[in-house]
């Protein structure tokens, strides 16, 4: 089963060994192939759609802790296996927020 | 949350930490006392103690690092009690006690870098694919120490009895242990033979989550997942084999296809009819990539490469007429030269069929019709019912349709066969009956 696993905005940014890290701990998902794909996400275009009227507002958002700034695809057996797996990204990231979700496939 | 439910919901957690560490946790292991039965004892004590503590201790920072350290406390202690073992105490002694020194903080620090525990990973996997085995011991024990899966769950995916399966894996380890094979990567003359085991056993696995119905078991298509992922992570290991990279694009690709394969009635669907729209693009350009891994290794083009790039020819085509028929023709004739078989023939008549006409497919096929391996094949009766039914020949047709029929053991196949069968024979002109 795949999980979405995304990360808030409002972080510190990540300092250099923290970039060490993160690349250790893709790599370590990769090997285990675990991770599918992973990204960082600009802050990109809003868009609202009301009774036929659509409406793009480009970033900046007041609230950076509300949006998705990265996120990583994975692929384990089990909600727990993601759940562990997001503890210990977290673990080694700090403060700050995201959320996990199941990703539903093709079927439905 | 009751006590109880919360005790319940910790045993989960735990599982998944024994999911994702076991393998590695008793391939080190293995590596230290040189046999995978006792490894995976020693292992499983690590588990029922972290069962016993974690829920009311918590989760450890480090439960890797937690598991194996107490595995190898634990393999002291077995050690001690056992003469025959003595030799390998001072070994696993000298280790320990430059351990108890220092808490360990990271999982490196107690589980060994990461290129050792690659190796001890990569002899785990030509271990219990070793060909002292047989085929369904070596399936068995690959789940259990390399996919971490428990026996009831083995047995779940292959519909098999949990004690026949629970036995399959005490004599595996029993005979690796009798026949004293080496716990390790095999020397170049051996492993091209031994790599091809491997590979086998991940694709047997493979083919087994595939053939799943709807309304199986879901541990059954689970094995899927399971096979591709022990593909991906043999990838790494062994980045220079292009089968490898092989394997697992035909893998990807073909996984790919698992939500367009069966009908909403549960009735699998061609290929070429499933909806193109529902074959996941994620895993497809993934077996591109592994495709394109195993072409930048190099050297001629092995069985799982030939088969991948005919998978990748499939996926490549956004619509069936855009399949590019003779490319997947002339793959399985350089397939069938490396494998020659009856059933990569019939394929290649299908393809050239499509390339070149049902006629030129016809051929290929009736010079199949004496070989003695495809006796009892349903696909043979229903390729050439289907050749037929193109040339017009629908009485024919017919026949082979229901001979394919009575051969399928699948009954939503069967179905499908007569549905086919039915269809011929109304089409059949008065005048030629």
């Amino acid at each position: 089963m795949r999980f979405l696993v995304t990360v808030n905005g409002g972080g510190a940014p990540p300092d250099e060994q923290l970039f060490a890290e993160m690349g250790r701990f893709v790599e370590e998902l990769t090997r285990a192939g675990v991770l599918l794909a992973t990204g960082g996400l600009d802050r990109g275009t809003h868009v609202t759609s009301s009774g036929g009227n659509i409406t793009l507002t480009d970033g900046p958002f007041t609230e950076s802790k509300e949006v998705i700034v990265s996120f990583a695809l994975i692929e384990v057996r089990s909600k727990e296996e993601a759940l562990e797996l997001a503890r210990r990204f977290w673990k080694m990231v700090g403060d700050g927020e995201g959320d996990i979700r199941q990703v539903f496939g093709p079927e439905s | 949350m009751t006590s109880e439910a919360g005790t319940a919901a910790a045993h989960r957690a735990i599982e998944a930490v024994w999911r994702i560490e076991s393998a590695r946790i008793i391939a080190g292991l293995a590596g230290l006392v040189r046999d995978v039965g006792l490894a995976e004892e020693l292992a499983q004590d690590a588990l029922v103690a972290a069962l016993e503590q974690w829920p009311a201790e918590g989760i450890p920072p480090n439960p890797g690092a937690w598991l194996m350290l107490t595995a190898k406390h634990r393999a002291i202690d077995r050690i001690r009690r056992n003469e025959r073992l003595g030799a390998r105490l001072s070994l696993l002694g000298r280790e320990l006690e430059t351990e108890q020194h220092s808490v360990p903080t990271e999982f490196d620090d107690v589980v060994d870098s990461d290129e050792k525990m690659g190796d001890d990973l990569l002899r785990l996997m030509f271990i219990s694919c070793h060909p002292v085995l047989s085929t369904e011991a070596r399936i068995a024990l690959t789940l259990r120490l390399l996919g971490g899966l428990t026996t009831e769950e083995i047995a779940r995916g292959f519909l098999a009895a949990e004690p026949t399966i629970a036995k399959r894996i005490v004599r595996a380890k029993q005979t690796l242990a009798s026949k004293q094979v080496p716990f390790e990567v095999p020397p170049p003359a051996e492993r091209p033979a031994r790599l091809a085991s491997v590979l086998e056993v991940l694709y047997l696995v493979f083919n087994e989550g595939y053939s799943a119905m709807a309304g199986d078991d879901w541990m059954r298509p689970a094995l899927c997942a399971e096979a591709l992922r022990l593909g991906r992570v043999l990838a790494e290991l062994m980045p220079a084999e292009p089968e490898v990279h092989g394997l697992v694009a035909l893998m990807e690709i073909q996984a790919s296809r698992v939500h367009a394969r069966l009908s909403l009635a549960g009735l699998p669907v061609p290929l070429l009819e499933q909806n193109r729209g529902r074959w996941d693009q994620l895993l497809i350009r993934r077996g591109f990539s592994a495709l394109l891994r195993a072409e930048r290794v190099g050297g001629p083009p092995g069985p799982y490469v030939l088969q991948a790039a005919i998978a990748a020819c499939h996926a490549q085509a956004r619509a069936p007429e855009q399949t590019g028929w003779a490319r997947i023709a002339a793959l399985y004739q350089a397939l069938a030269l490396l494998t020659p078989s009856p059933v990569v023939e019939l394929n290649r008549a299908v393809a050239v069929a499509m390339a070149s006409g049902p006629e030129r497919g016809l051929e290929i096929v009736d010079r199949l019709a004496t070989e003695s391996a495809l006796a009892g094949y349903h696909h043979l009766p229903s390729v050439r019912g289907d050749l037929l039914s193109k040339l017009g020949r629908h009485g024919e047709a017919a026949e082979e349709f229901r001979r394919a029929a009575t051969l399928t053991r699948n009954i939503p196949e069967r179905t499908v066969l007569l549905q086919r069968a039915d269809d011929c024979a109304e089409r059949i002109q008065p005048t030629t009956r």
